[in-house]
């Protein structure tokens, strides 16, 4: 049965494209192309009636982005999604630190909807949004 | 005319590999050898990209002009002077040079001070405050490990070159490097998958796969009874360092500290009376603590797995004990896996110059440490700074929402080669020279090793390095806080002249005149 929301753990972490990406610089098509992705598990996929490469809304009690759905290569992992650090992993996770100076990057509860006619947003889209600048 | 510049230091991620052959054209690195894919986009194309920022800029009407260094200068010290409470953050992609002048210059304005380790490793520097730290330099490593534990850290993808250079796959004195049976291994994979797919069409279902998956959801691997380097894996994703491993352990997510005081039990020969622990069977964790008893001399590598999940630096303060706890059964140590190349660098030059490694405080006109109340999250969070300088790092693209707008709030000063994302946002925006690339300097591996960075080809006419420019902004906020000719001692006053524009002397010198008639 396909569903509308899908309740999952965030990791966010590093790729090796979204390296590559960011030494070419932050403008660079190949750091928007590795770092404004979510990797999922195909039962996910499966759950949400979504394809590999269509977009999602991927929100948190700190915001929402969206970015482009892809099948993950990395085994199975049913209710874990892997966004690479960047911008817009950065638009969901929470400033909270529990007073260590750590603020929450991994291992917290998003929900995922499709988000078929909702464009991914550039990075200069994206900082104008956020910031206005 | 053509170069060839050897022993290259890359100044990307922390392992510093120092073994890069550059080809120089025309003061244009046009190809190298021997770095991994990340050096190379940034050392062949990242660093002449057209995101290089050549002119110093200031934010007029909403956009960002350029303007003189001088006019850049001046606005950036009277940001930093006007401000009560000023942060300034980075730190770790500059030379130690650099790090030494920004203690001088958040020393004299009173500032917070903190490098990138607050959101990465912050949580291992406190835990090694807590309980200290049995480490040891990765050559030691490379020669004598045979048993290597990489728990939440993909060095695969984070540090590209590190199995090849300092663990499984070198060839150490007294280790052998395991590339070669990785390679079997992953050929082995590739033709039990043909063979499966075959089965598949043929007979229309999947034959089993003989070699196990290297997974604690499967029956343990025969790969942990070969001889040699064992690679043992520990991470809530099955990585691509994972698939190089003999033996990967999944954990849930946040269960970290649970598997960590698990395997201190089993390894202080204390029975668990549960069957699984975190997502994990006990009996491969017994299999885990097993192969840590009774190897020679093993290695932890902890990631940001373990210092970004809930738990945080606990999680860190458990996984050395756990490391102290073995070395009385054997030899174990354990090391950090430092992201940025100078960060380590960053902690070591804070710690010698104030004594505190980062989340430091000048507002009382002394060095104050509180992590969790001066690191830059915790500041940002709860609106204390009135100002922000940013060095050679990009917490535009690596902070959370909520602090970059709260930051924002406030006048911004960025000093980066690049236009990364905090470029794109600021108020003052400084360029600089690539350290390691177009600029010499110190930078510390992530074991405490320090290296020289190389210069390899010339900078772009008029742009400064990170020392330079801090240097004159740091001359700057004197001449403006008016520092007392009569209190100064006649060092500090040399000092001063030494690095404060002629102009602003000739100016001084009139303006006393004046006075004094």
């Amino acid at each position: 049965m396909v569903e509308q929301k899908l309740k999952a753990t965030l990791i966010t972490g590093r790729t090796i494209d979204q390296g590559v990406g960011k030494e070419m610089g932050k403008g660079s098509i190949e750091y928007f192309e590795s770092s404004s992705v979510c990797f999922m598990d195909k039962a996910d996929m499966i759950q949400l009636g979504i394809k590999s490469g269509s977009n999602v809304q991927v929100s948190s009690k700190y915001g929402s982005v969206i970015v482009k759905a892809k099948k993950t290569t990395r085994g199975a992992s049913p209710g874990l999604v892997f966004i690479p650090c960047g911008l817009w992993a950065n638009a969901i996770c929470g400033d909270e630190t529990f007073g260590m100076g750590m603020p929450m990057f991994k291992g917290f509860t998003v929900e995922v909807q499709a988000a078929p006619n909702e464009p991914v947003l550039t990075l200069n889209e994206l900082l104008k949004k956020e910031y206005g600048r | 005319m053509t170069s060839e510049v050897k022993s290259v230091v890359c100044p990307i991620c922390g392992c510093l590999c120092d073994d890069l052959e550059v080809t120089v054209e025309n003061n244009e690195i046009v190809k190298m050898k021997n770095g991994c894919s990340v050096c190379e986009a940034k050392m062949v194309h990242g660093y002449k990209s057209e995101e290089r920022i050549l002119k110093p800029m200031i934010r007029k009407d909403g956009e960002l002009v350029p303007v003189s260094m001088d006019e850049a200068v001046k606005k950036a010290a009277k940001i930093l002077t006007d401000a009560k409470y000023p942060l300034l953050f980075g730190w770790s992609s500059s030379t130690s040079e650099a790090q030494r002048i920004g203690v001088e210059l958040a020393e004299e304005l009173g500032s917070a001070l903190d490098n990138c380790c607050s959101v990465c490793h912050g949580p291992s520097v406190m835990a090694t405050q807590e309980i200290g730290i049995p480490a040891s330099t990765l050559g030691q490593i490379r020669h004598r490990a045979d048993l290597i534990v990489y728990w939440a850290c993909n060095p695969w993808t984070s540090h590209p070159r590190h199995l090849e250079r300092y663990t499984s796959f070198t060839d150490g004195r007294f280790e052998k490097s395991e590339w070669k049976s990785y390679m079997q291994k992953m050929k082995g994979d590739a033709s039990m998958k043909k063979v499966q797919a075959a089965s598949k069409r043929i007979i229309g279902s999947t034959i089993p796969a003989m070699r196990p998956d290297a997974c604690a959801l499967n029956a343990p691997p025969q790969t942990m009874q070969k001889e040699g380097r064992k690679l043992i894996v520990v991470d809530v994703r099955k990585t691509m360092t994972a698939d190089a491993a003999d033996y990967f352990i999944q954990v849930q997510p946040n269960k970290d500290y649970e598997i960590i005081e698990a395997l201190r039990c089993l390894v202080g020969d204390q029975e668990l009376d549960v069957d699984t622990v975190g997502g994990v069977k006990v009996e491969y964790l017994k299999d885990v603590a097993d192969a840590m008893v009774n190897c020679e001399f093993g290695v932890i590598f902890f990631g940001l797995g373990l210092t970004q999940s809930a738990g945080r630096f606990r999680n860190i303060e458990n996984a050395i004990a756990l490391t102290r706890d073995l070395n009385r059964k054997t030899k174990f140590v354990i090391s950090p896996m430092r992201g940025h190349f100078n960060v380590t660098g960053a902690n070591v030059v804070f710690a010698w110059s104030t004594g505190y490694p980062y989340a430091l405080d000048f507002s009382q006109g002394y060095p104050q440490y509180n992590p969790g109340e001066f690191t830059t999250i915790d500041l940002l969070r709860r609106g204390d700074n009135d100002a922000t300088l940013v060095i050679s790092a990009d917490p535009g693209a690596h902070f959370p929402k909520a602090a970059v707008q709260n930051m924002m709030k406030h006048p911004l000063i960025t000093i980066n080669p690049d236009m990364n994302a905090i470029s794109r946002l600021g108020d003052v925006v400084f360029p600089t020279q690539w350290c390691g690339i177009e600029c010499e300097g110190t930078a510390y591996r992530m074991d405490h090793v320090p290296i020289m960075l190389r210069k390899v080809v010339e900078p772009p006419k008029g742009i400064l390095n990170d020392e330079e420019l801090l240097k004159r902004i740091l001359a700057e906020v004197r001449v403006i806080k008016g520092k007392n000719p009569d209190t100064e001692t006649k060092a500090e006053v040399k000092e001063r002249n030494k690095l404060a524009p002629r102009i602003e002397i000739k100016q001084r010198k009139k303006a006393k005149k004046v006075e004094v008639a």
